[in-house]
């Protein structure tokens, strides 16, 4: 029976630069076609990419390419295991370029790259029909100007850069779950109509995505839910079947666990009707999907049905936004409340005196600042002690920069004209994106998908 | 038999995403015999309840018997997240505990874990 053997190395921007390290300490001892796996390309992520790339056309792929290759490629190449991430970001060629860069320092050689692009929907659509169409989950776009438009492509571009004999495949936007659905469509020769396989792959890519999120990271709850050695927590590795049917593990001798509560919140993340989770390849339904235990940090998942997939892609647009203002200031000791209150009030007070129309908002970090929403009344109403330690933080967000500065400035000024005792000022203003997504034409985009070998 | 009023943490587990401006969060029961009061007290009305100061104004819940784990999706939770909000988490990861912190169920004493804060009124 062959399985296939996929590792994740990265579950956002900015994930740990070493994880992919005892994954393939594994990898060397496990049989069949193995991958590695990096996910790193969140909608702003890709937004800020395509911005780099206009002031350098180099430029553009995954700032972090270098804190994830550089220590695995060689390990991969040695033990067989074949990386596919989204690092290409806005520019799949340029990180394929810098790929073999890096392995020419590595003293590598003979390391053969493909890429996917024609995620880019300017070169579809123009900017006009984009910010034309009608919107879901996100904001309108009010004459905001266009900054990045991706579509989220499916699982076969990829499985098509395998079949080149990649050792590495780079894409930009596709669906996360697709970058191991791809090598499963790969290897078990999926058909495009074989629904129930299709999510099942998906599903495995799917709790892939988010890295140690399925393996006991993001998880602990002290005293009600334990992980042991969070700071070695291992990432996931999935073993697939032909029949779909899997399991997660993680590495030997790392930290973390794979429990069924582990992988039952990670399999419900950011996903609404558990009927139909639409991704380009296939609509997933988990109502029926069981879990069972399979030894120590082993879940097995079978009962993943599919149906067929939406008639449309998604696509994300992401506009300019303004800018976003914010400051803060501590109080701490006797009675500090009180004074981080009038801190609050005289801010507010001096944004209204300047004719600030923009939203603003001023917590009192320590009194409630994360789910009160902004609202006062909830945070009054609870008893906080005398002597404490309190945040103020004030946020504006507006079109204009100087308004953004104000709230900072407001703050700072503080120091001398506020209540007394404030201390540890700290502000940022900060540029604004704006997302939003849109569906569009299957066949429009799939037409200019194209996949490559890019040489040394 | 002891019944107690408990937050749902004493009893469930659960992880917020987003997409936009809607909060997506599942609740997941630790222990089989707690997945009927879920099912029964871990209503939609009581989930609005708990997040109408954010400006919620309808959650949808959906069922998992295999996974005792009920999905909530709960659009406009998050005061326009990561576009508009002006809060400091804007994606609403925290929004989690609010769940867990905010909706209560009432529970046999003796059906909580040995230990738990929870067993002290």
């Amino acid at each position: 029976m062959t399985l296939v053997h996929i590792g994740c190395g990265a579950g956002f921007s900015g994930d740990r630069f070493d994880a992919s390290l005892p994954i393939l300490a594994s990898m060397a001892g496990r049989h069949g076609p193995k991958y590695l796996l990096f996910e790193v390309l969140a909608e702003r992520t890709l937004a800020i990419a395509q911005r780099l790339r206009l002031d350098d056309s180099q430029a553009g792929y995954s700032p972090y390419l270098d804190h994830y290759i550089r220590p695995a490629l060689a390990g991969a190449l040695r033990h067989g295991v074949r990386i596919v991430s989204n690092m290409g970001a806005a520019n799949p060629r340029g990180a394929a370029k810098r790929v073999h860069r890096i392995a020419e320092e590595l003293g590598l050689s003979g390391v053969k790259i493909a890429i996917v692009s024609g995620d880019d929907l300017t070169e579809a659509m123009s900017p006009q029909e984009i910010l034309g169409a009608p919107t879901m989950e996100g904001i309108g776009f009010a004459g905001r100007p266009l900054i990045a438009a991706n579509v989220y492509l499916g699982a076969r571009p990829i499985a098509v850069a395998l079949a080149t004999g990649a050792d590495v495949v780079l894409v930009g936007r596709t669906t996360d779950s697709a970058l191991a659905l791809g090598p499963l469509i790969h290897e078990f020769g999926w058909a495009e109509d074989d629904w129930d396989r299709l999510a099942a792959g998906t599903i495995a890519g799917h709790l892939l995505e988010c890295g140690g999120q399925a393996t006991g990271a993001y998880f602990a709850d002290p005293g009600f839910k334990d992980v042991p050695d969070l700071a070695r927590v291992g990432f996931p590795i999935a073993e697939i079947q032909a029949c779909g049917d899997l399991v997660v593990t993680k590495p030997e001798g790392t930290g973390g666990r794979v429990s069924k509560a582990t992988i039952t919140e990670q399999v419900l993340y950011e996903m609404h009707d558990p009927a139909a989770y639409l991704v380009p390849d296939v609509t997933v339904d988990i109502t029926g999907m069981t879990l069972a235990e399979d030894g120590p940090d082993r879940i097995r998942l079978s009962g993943v049905k599919g149906h067929a997939r939406p008639p449309t892609l998604k696509a994300t647009v992401c506009v300019e936004n303004g800018w976003l203002g914010e400051a803060e200031m501590s109080y701490a000791g006797p009675n500090a409340f009180a004074r981080a209150e009038l801190a609050a009030a005289v801010v507010r007070d001096r944004l209204a005196m300047q004719g600030v129309n923009e939203p603003a908002r001023v917590d009192i970090i320590g009194a409630g600042s994360v789910l009160d929403g902004g609202d006062a009344a909830r945070r009054q109403a609870r008893s906080l002690p005398f002597y404490g330690d309190y945040r103020l933080r004030a946020a504006l967000l507006s079109q204009r920069r100087e308004m953004a500065q104000l709230v900072a400035d407001e703050v700072q000024m503080l120091y001398c004209s506020g209540p007394a005792g404030g201390g540890g000022f700290r502000c940022h203003v900060t540029p604004q994106l704006a997302t939003a997504s849109i569906l569009v034409d299957r066949d429009r985009i799939e037409a200019g998908v194209q996949v490559e070998t890019i040489q040394p | 038999m002891t019944m107690l009023s408990v937050p749902l943490h004493a009893i469930a587990h659960a992880r917020a995403g987003d997409k936009g401006d809607v909060s997506s969060i599942a609740v997941i029961a630790y222990a089989p015999a707690h997945w009927p009061v879920l099912l029964e007290q871990v209503t939609e009305a009581a989930v609005l309840k708990a997040f109408a100061h954010l400006g919620a104004h309808s959650v949808k819940r959906y069922e998992l018997p295999n996974l005792m784990a009920l999905n909530f999706v709960i659009p406009d939770a998050l005061q326009g997240g990561v576009n508009a909000s002006l809060g400091l988490d804007r994606h609403g990861k925290a929004l989690s505990f609010l769940l867990l912190g905010d909706v209560f169920v009432t529970v046999p004493r003796a059906s909580l874990p040995e230990g738990s804060p929870y067993r002290d009124d």
